[in-house]
């Protein structure tokens, strides 16, 4: 979708303000949010990507608002109502009322703790042969889907080359929709920053991003 | 904020979902298992032995994966070698990736709005923001972490750290070096 959580090549956010010291966690609930997230996630409540398009789709005003914890925290009630995991009568009491749905994964437990603790594997058994190779030209295509997409709307439409083909992977665009991991080659395209931010752009920028085999078409 | 966490996660609980002790330990493993001291010891290890390097730069999720005293990576880990001819900085404009095994969870301004906004766009201004400055002939490479991959930046070793043990090393490699944004802490300086 074209949210406001797509944020590369906008004006206007001020300056990068790094915080000394900074604690990982600013308040004990920060914490607990993470947790959660990454409990209920594991328990098979939803995958990363459907997590990451329900912190998107947060209206305009609030993703923009909300420190980052809030975000995830908003997402996560979200999700879980709609996936019918909690009711909004039990969000707003604070109780359960309702019976559970089951996880497919079933209760998160403390021995599972370590195991979540490494990140998940991505790659995927390809299906068909690579499109691409390092040093093609490609063109990222010009989609604009109204669901989840990692292709980030600044490089739509722009060529850049194929430097890395990293594999075959886990596609965002349906695994977020529940549609199917539906793997797919996977390769880092890099950009000259004239290309993508015109003329007067610093000639010694580039910038990749790690595009999934549909996003691009050869140029 | 604190009462509607507590709230969901008296939900979870009473749904039988999620333990709540669980919870409690995935805190404790974030607050004490994953840190920068985990990517410092990979980027020790490079500069001290030349074969690690090259295995890092070949493919960083066997090459750290070999390490026994780092934590496991899961997959999908790049390393991006600083050179006097370029220079590597992470981002991630959709979301916040970032490599949590390598240098714990990313911090504010990695996840904020301006960041996120002109890392692509501007990253010498970015850059400043930060009190650093590359060489106006060094090109700038941005990664933007838009897929499952996580990049770790292999910083250049300072000079004046010849003869240095691989713990020396790892002490003047700040999280900052490995995403890009700083340079190792310089030798003999005060901290």
């Amino acid at each position: 979708m074209n949210g406001v959580h797509d944020m590369g090549g906008m004006d206007g956010f001020g300056k990068v303000e790094p915080e000394p010291n900074e604690p990982m966690f600013h308040t004990e609930w920060e914490g607990r949010v993470l947790a959660m997230v990454r409990a209920m996630g594991a328990a098979g409540a939803f995958n990363i990507d459907t997590s990451r398009f329900y912190r998107e789709a947060l209206p305009p005003e609030v993703y923009i608002t909300s420190s980052y914890y809030r975000k995830w925290f908003l997402g996560l009630e979200d999700m879980l109502v709609a996936k019918g995991y909690t009711t909004a009568e039990e969000v707003a009491a604070g109780h359960a009322a309702e019976p559970p749905k089951p996880l497919k994964h079933g209760k998160f437990t403390v021995d599972q703790v370590e195991r979540i603790m490494v990140r998940g594997k991505f790659g995927r058994t390809p299906s068909a042969a690579a499109k691409f190779k390092p040093g093609d030209r490609v063109r990222a295509r010009n989609i604009n889907p109204t669901t989840h997409t990692r292709l980030p709307r600044y490089v739509r439409g722009h060529v850049g080359v194929v430097e890395l083909n990293l594999g075959c992977s886990v596609y965002p665009d349906t695994a977020a929709n529940e549609a199917g991991e539906n793997p797919q080659w996977l390769y880092t395209v890099v950009f000259d920053g004239a290309e993508l931010w015109g003329p007067d752009a610093d000639p010694t920028v580039k910038v990749s991003v790690d595009a999934f085999e549909p996003y691009l078409e050869l140029a | 904020m604190e009462l509607r966490v507590r709230a969901l996660e008296t939900i979870l609980s009473e749904k039988g979902y999620i333990d709540p002790a669980a919870l409690d330990a995935i805190v404790q493993a974030y607050e004490t298992k994953i840190g920068p001291h985990n990517g410092a010891q990979v980027v020790a290890r490079a500069w001290s032995d030349p074969a690690f390097k090259q295995a890092l730069l070949a493919d960083a999720t066997k090459a750290v994966s070999r390490l026994g005293h780092v934590s496991r990576v899961g997959d999908h880990l790049v390393a991006v070698e600083n050179t006097p001819q370029r220079h590597n900085m992470v981002v991630c404009t959709l979301c916040s990736c970032y490599p949590w095994e390598m240098l714990g969870l990313p911090p504010v301004w990695y996840k904020a709005a301006p960041y996120r906004s002109r890392a692509v766009k501007d990253p010498r201004g970015v850059l400043a923001d930060f009190g650093v400055s590359v060489p106006k002939e060094t090109e700038i490479r941005v990664w933007d972490s838009t897929a499952e991959t996580r990049f770790l930046v292999l910083p250049m070793r300072p000079k004046g750290t010849e003869g240095w043990s691989e713990a020396q090393l790892a002490e003047i490699v700040t999280r900052d070096s490995m995403i890009g944004t700083g340079f190792p802490k310089t030798p003999g300086a005060p901290s």
